[in-house]
């Protein structure tokens, strides 16, 4: 019989992927394990074609700057049994949520472009929007915790 | 007959950050064809202010995940020139290893996971078949590269990602004995595949020939830290302080980035312009290995930016096990400043080209502010020509929207362009206003 696989997707918002550059370094020890054991149906990173149908897991990185982003991660809730936010920006909107505590001075420079690129008044972080099941904090994330929530996941959904 | 009615606008995959492709074609001709920097500016220019000078180069180096490194040692490069800070030769060494890991490891990214899959006609990296021969030895050479550039950059900075050893005036951490050992017996043991990289990016039939400028900071011996800027418009060479006088900033109106011009030229920086400028002062072992190779420099085809990086991958391998083999490693406590306050300014090259940070630093310490300028905002003004080229050459053969896409994506990819990097400094001009 064929092997279970579990259905991923890893999407990245506002920041600086430096947790998607962690995951490329992690498969090099790891890409012969993940790849039996992975179903990447959507990573930009790593391929054109991608489907956001159903999935089990969604790991998403990065701070939410406008409607279209907070729509598109409301679509991967919905089309994912688990979310889990990725590096600090996702967990906790920071760095790339710096312009919310700029003060009046940088806050007034900032807003042309603010308004021209239709960017919501604050930067936020992924559990503002929805429902985050397992957080991987840390800028990037913190490898060992990933690993851990990954296995978790992994022995949840029967695949290990 | 041309007869192509066709408008897209797709998310670019494979590339470092969020871009997208925009295209109309209208009976057989081009009205529009872009490449929109679709990522969200962070506002590092107005952050950067009234923080702490010793935490900035942490802070910037937050711009981009891949190029961190490159940003972080630009940065404390900044601030050392501001306030007169002078490395020790044994922090010089550690900063060219820490450049020389992230270079390993970052080209290594670009060529296997986003390039490769091109030439085989594959989607992704991934579903190279480990049960065919050749296809299996690409997949272990991959890793293997990227391992070891990634163990180089742990035991140097501390991470490959966000390093946390180099500091303003020296780094906090040396590697012990047994990790210059080890790291020097990863590096050996990669070269079979460096060389098989090497080749398989000789080997590529993919032409794109362009007439273009060039521009890279360079040195003898080669070197992604020091030495004046070159290009091939002048036969004067630039200061690295004097390096931002002479660029010129271009507004696209469409991208949350905009472009530059030297001597109202486009131009290219990047792995190509370093070899079309300086291949002579590569380490003597990787000129010995790849002497016909480097015949194919200078090159214009676009194309040879991949190959560059390849043979850029050997020249970091053999000098790193050449400064890891010659240089004993001691805690140095770190260089001091000169002075209180000061106007400072780093250029690096980073894996994809000139990085420049200026910083201003006031008596209380405190930043009073910065620039920045990132190589793909050089870039870009060549990658849309080049897009537009290369669909108005796509057109008579009456291209479906994935022939398009895949092939105005290679050109794209050829360029390794960050978008990570260049939504964030780069100034937009809207009413009249002039914002960074």
């Amino acid at each position: 019989m064929a092997q279970k696989k579990l259905r991923i997707g890893w999407f990245t918002f506002s920041c600086c992927e430096d947790s998607t550059i962690v995951f490329t370094e992690l498969l090099n020890d790891h890409w012969q394990e993940w790849k039996k054991m992975l179903d990447i149906r959507h990573a930009r990173v790593l391929q054109s074609k991608n489907v956001l149908d159903e999935l089990d897991v969604a790991f998403i990185e990065g701070a939410l700057n406008s409607k279209k982003q907070v729509d598109a991660v409301k679509e991967i809730r919905e089309k994912s049994k688990k979310v889990v936010a990725i590096g600090a920006c996702a967990c906790t909107g920071l760095p790339s949520a710096q312009r919310n505590t700029f003060k009046p001075k940088e806050a007034g420079e900032i807003k042309p472009l603010v308004e021209k690129f239709e960017f919501l008044p604050k930067a936020q972080k992924l559990a503002d929007v929805i429902k985050v099941d397992v957080n991987v904090p840390g800028c990037p994330m913190d490898e060992k915790v990933f690993l851990h929530a990954l296995n978790g996941l992994l022995r949840e959904f029967k695949i290990i | 007959m041309h007869t192509v009615d066709l408008s897209l606008t797709k998310e670019i995959t494979k590339v470092e950050g969020a871009a997208t492709l925009d295209v109309k074609i209208k009976k057989g001709k081009v009205e529009y064809c872009r490449f929109g920097i679709t990522e969200y500016k962070r506002f590092y220019t107005q952050a950067m202010r009234g923080k702490p000078y010793r935490g900035l180069p942490a802070l910037l180096a937050r711009i981009c995940g891949t190029c961190s490194n490159a940003h972080l040692l630009c940065s404390i490069e900044a601030c050392e020139h501001a306030l007169g800070i002078k490395p020790t030769e044994q922090s010089m060494i550690m900063k060219h290893l820490t450049m020389y890991g992230l270079n390993i490891r970052d080209h290594a990214l670009h060529l296997y996971l986003f390039s490769l899959p091109d030439m085989y006609g594959k989607d992704s990296f991934l579903s190279f078949d480990e049960n065919d021969p050749e296809q299996h030895q690409i997949l272990h050479d991959a890793f293997d590269i990227k391992a070891a550039g990634n163990y180089l950059s742990i035991i140097i900075a501390g991470r490959s990602v966000h390093a946390v050893n180099p500091s303003i005036g020296g780094f906090l951490k040396v590697p012990t004995d047994d990790e210059v050992q080890e790291a020097i017996h990863k590096l050996e043991h990669i070269r079979p595949a460096v060389l098989r990289t090497v080749e398989r990016f000789e080997n590529c039939k993919f032409k794109f020939d362009r007439k273009t400028h060039f521009m890279a900071l360079i040195n003898n011996p080669f070197s992604f830290l020091d030495g004046e800027i070159a290009s091939d418009l002048t036969h004067e060479r630039i200061q690295e302080k004097n390096f931002r006088n002479h660029l010129e900033h271009k507004v696209i109106s469409y991208s949350q980035a905009s472009g530059y011009e030297f001597k109202e030229e486009p131009y290219m920086v990047g792995a190509m312009a370093r070899l079309n400028l300086a291949k002579n002062s590569l380490h003597p072992k990787t000129k010995a290995s790849l002497k016909s190779t480097l015949e194919k420099f200078p090159s214009t085809n676009i194309f040879h930016n991949n190959l560059a990086q390849a043979i850029e991958i050997l020249h970091c391998l053999d000098q790193s096990i050449e400064y890891l083999q010659n240089t004993k490693f001691q805690k140095e406590a770190l260089a001091q400043p000169a002075k209180k306050s000061g106007i400072g300014i780093g250029v690096v090259e980073a894996p994809r080209g000139t990085l420049y940070h200026k910083v201003e630093i006031g008596e209380d310490g405190l930043v009073v502010k910065g620039e920045i300028v990132v190589p793909t905002g050089q870039n870009q003004i060549n990658i849309e020509q080049d897009m537009a080229r290369r669909l108005e050459e796509l057109i008579p053969d009456n291209p479906d929207e994935e022939t398009i896409q895949l092939e105005l994506e290679k050109i794209i990819r050829a360029y390794d362009p960050c978008m990570s990097c260049a939504s964030h400094f780069l100034k937009v001009k809207l009413h009249g206003l002039h914002l960074s």
